[in-house]
């Protein structure tokens, strides 16, 4: 008899893998080469010459195997622009990225403030079948910021929905966030907050700098992020209920929100892969490409983020994967959409950026990119370290593939402001519990 | 000298001097009865405006039929761009049309970086935004060159602007004509101040090639030329200042701050003014105002430049 019969799921045998152990346990080393074998979409078995009758073998040699990487923040766009992404798309994109789970956020048309279009994306997304989704509920009706959603009836939907937000727009009216924030506590929820104080920002363009004064671009003030989170700290800490910020950006949040860890308040924090690498001079040719929201910004900025990743003051990489189609881009810069696509180049980004650099192990990777983002998201089956019994959701990646220049992907967009910059890595397996979902860096 | 004017930093001090000798030879033009020359024959000059602004479209316009090249005049009212067109289409639109050079001046900071990617012609920019407006520069800087430096002709070829002290008033934070001038009047060897509240000055202005005070009237007795740039009432609104009269009494040049200036000094606005605001009538009206000059100035800097970009040899693209 072989694994096959046993699960009614094909048994797979990863051989050779480089496994990703308790960070705690290993200080910070890798354990190893290991076998992993998969059945019944778990991990049967770990170690060394394992072998299976029946079971597909993929060849690890040289890979490292992550916990499968879960994003909690994309942009699927559907339903309502479709022209942009499809859930379809966006998933395979994810996949190929190395992610087994993603966050929909909530800015869709109609806006994801209702159960019936939280259960929607979910639906959608196991239809699609490249990857868990888990919708994100807005926190206000219609993201207009005046009354809440209803936000229980979310949480107690098929969707499950425990992280909130109104991405794309800022909670800032104190009152609500500080009721959003209260609110959720009957469930386990946590707010993820765009910290974008609207006054400070209207009409900006661009880091407010040396750049945004040279191009002649409205000025986006670190302190418009700043201050929010300063305020969104403090209510957090008054209600003990938690918080999440979206998108870290400057220097000055990192600070803030170490601060507001450090008194232990229920403060957790991401970074976008591309806030990781690319600064605001990027925009010295107007290409809309570097159009984002929040801005790219300084040197000084990515390298303080960097190292707020590193200490874990920033819990986790966080895509903000936001296509848009051709003609928003093509357009003068003032015109054209804020966002990036990212899910497809996110780890490689995040090797360049922390791997090669030293900053971060493999272990830490899989914290922050797998681990923590679970955590953060509430999400059940995801972000586990790989051990006998737990759920087969694995990223195999190759650290050592050459740098090849970023190409177009699975996403129905093409606005990544990587094409055609080299990265080193290639993700070359996802697997979904038990089920690959890439092989050989394509599409299973 | 590159392919497109787009920003005052795209010239070096060569390249800035190149036009404006070349631009005082040309003046030379303006007093024969026949005031074309036939330099451009059968090249197209496209003036894209999509924003209003009659005074730079005709310098742009008589400076090109001056060479006599072929000008059309397409402004974005009540054409396919009013529909919405994008600028792309708009760019592509103009390439099947076979234009030579591309003048355009549009709302939006960058558009002109942006034509240049989508057509093969030559992008000169008339104002984009709140970014640069070169050709602006350049003919302040030939203004200045005149008054300050002799009497023009061949007299002044090769010199720059050495020396001379620049103060430049008002809405920096806005003003395409203020970051043009830093920039070219730096290149050629200005010393330049800029006068305003901190409310209207870029925050990293310290990174630009200038000296920054918020004070007037200790500036005005060591510069040898002041530029009062144009202000607009709305920045009142965004709290920029609190009130019209507050700003023209802290930064409005009237007679009795034009007295506090050096007696060779002189008075420049790039226009549109708002006499009474930025600048007294009096002022304006005044022997040292070159305001009329400037406008003179303007058709044969732009002459220079079109002829330069699209007539001369010093160019790859001709002369392959």
């Amino acid at each position: 008899m072989t694994a096959d019969h046993i699960s009614g799921q094909a048994a797979w045998l990863i051989r050779g893998a480089t496994v990703i152990a308790d960070p705690a346990a290993s200080d910070g080393r890798l354990a190893g080469p290991a076998d992993i074998l998969i059945s019944g979409g778990s991990v049967a078995a770990i170690g060394p010459g394992l072998s299976a009758a029946g079971a597909r073998v993929i060849d690890a040699d040289g890979l490292i195997a992550l916990p499968g990487l879960v994003d909690l923040h994309t942009h699927l766009r559907e339903p309502g622009r479709e022209d942009a992404e499809t859930v379809e798309t966006g998933t395979a994109a994810a996949a190929l990225g190395g992610y087994t789970a993603v966050h929909a956020m909530a800015n869709t048309e109609p806006v994801a403030d209702t159960a019936g279009v939280v259960e929607q994306v979910w639906r959608l997304g196991r239809v699609a079948g490249h990857c868990d989704v888990q919708p994100v509920g807005a926190v206000t009706m219609g993201l207009a910021g005046t009354s809440l959603a209803e936000l229980g009836t979310m949480a107690d939907s098929a969707a499950r929905v425990r992280l909130f937000s109104d991405d794309g727009r800022c909670v800032s009216d104190p009152l609500l966030m500080r009721r959003a924030l209260e609110y959720v506590k009957a469930f386990d929820g946590v707010i993820a907050q765009h910290a974008q104080d609207p006054r400070l920002t209207e009409g900006a363009q661009l880091n407010e700098g040396e750049m945004s004064g040279r191009l002649g671009l409205a000025g986006w003030p670190a302190v418009a992020e700043e201050a929010m989170i300063a305020r969104d700290c403090l209510l957090a800490a008054h209600v003990d209920s938690a918080l999440h910020v979206c998108h870290v950006s400057t220097a000055g949040s990192v600070e803030i929100i170490r601060w507001a860890k450090s008194k232990g308040w229920p403060v957790t924090a991401e970074v976008t892969p591309h806030h990781l690498l690319l600064t605001d001079e990027l925009a010295e040719n107007y290409d809309p490409v570097f159009k984002v929201n929040p801005p790219l910004r300084t040197a000084a900025d990515v390298a303080e983020l960097r190292r707020a990743l590193a200490d874990g003051t920033i819990d986790c990489v966080a895509t903000d994967h936001a296509p848009h189609p051709v003609e928003a881009k093509e357009t003068e810069w003032s015109d054209a959409a804020f966002g990036m696509i990212g899910l497809e180049t996110a780890l490689r980004v995040v090797q360049q950026a922390m791997v090669d650099t030293g900053l971060l192990d493999w272990a830490g990777v899989a914290d922050r990119m797998s681990v923590r983002p679970a955590r953060i998201g509430r999400l059940t089956g995801h972000g586990v370290l790989l051990a006998v019994g737990c759920p087969a959701n694995i990223t195999l990646y190759d650290p050592a593939a050459p740098p090849e220049a970023v190409g177009y992907g699975a996403s129905k967009s093409r606005n990544t402001p990587f094409a055609g910059m080299e990265l080193p890595g290639r993700v070359v397996a996802t697997v979904l519990r038990g089920s690959p979902t890439v092989l050989d860096g394509k599409l299973a | 000298m590159k392919r497109h004017l787009i920003s005052a930093a795209d010239l070096s001090r060569a390249d800035a001097l190149l036009i404006l000798d070349t631009a005082e030879e040309l003046a030379s033009l303006a007093d024969r009865p026949i005031k074309k020359l036939p330099t451009l024959r059968g090249r197209t000059v496209v003036n894209l405006f999509f924003e209003d602004s009659t005074r730079t479209r005709i310098s742009f316009e008589a400076a090109a039929k001056r060479l006599s090249a072929d000008v059309i005049n397409f402004s974005a009212k009540g054409s396919s761009v009013a529909k919405g067109e994008s600028l792309k289409d708009t760019a592509l639109t103009l390439e099947a049309m076979g234009a030579d050079a591309v003048v355009i001046r549009h709302s939006a900071s960058g558009a002109p970086h942006r034509l240049a990617g989508w057509v093969r012609g030559s992008v000169v920019n008339a104002g984009d935004g709140t970014h640069e407006h070169p050709t602006q520069a350049l003919l302040d800087a030939f203004t200045i060159r005149r008054r300050l430096k002799g009497p023009g002709g061949t007299a002044t070829r090769g010199e720059g602007l050495d020396g001379i002290r620049v103060t430049i008033v008002g809405d920096v934070l806005h003003s395409r004509v203020a970051r043009s001038n830093v920039l070219l009047l730096s290149t050629l060897g200005a010393e330049v101040t800029l006068a305003a509240p901190p409310t209207l000055l870029p925050l990293a202005v310290g990174s630009w090639p200038c000296a920054v005070s918020f004070d007037l009237d200790s500036e005005l007795p060591k510069s040898d030329v002041v530029m009062m740039l144009r202000v607009q009432r709305e920045r009142m609104t965004a709290a920029y200042f609190p009130s019209i009269r507050e700003y023209s009494r802290r930064y409005g040049l009237d007679v009795a701050r034009m007295a506090r200036l050096p007696e060779h000094a002189i008075v420049m606005h790039p226009g549109p003014m708002n006499r009474g605001v930025e600048i007294a009538a009096e002022v304006a009206d005044s022997a040292r105002s070159t305001i009329v000059e400037q406008v003179a100035n303007g058709v044969t800097t732009r002459m220079a430049v079109l002829y330069l970009l699209l007539g001369g040899t010093e160019f790859p693209e001709v002369t392959q």
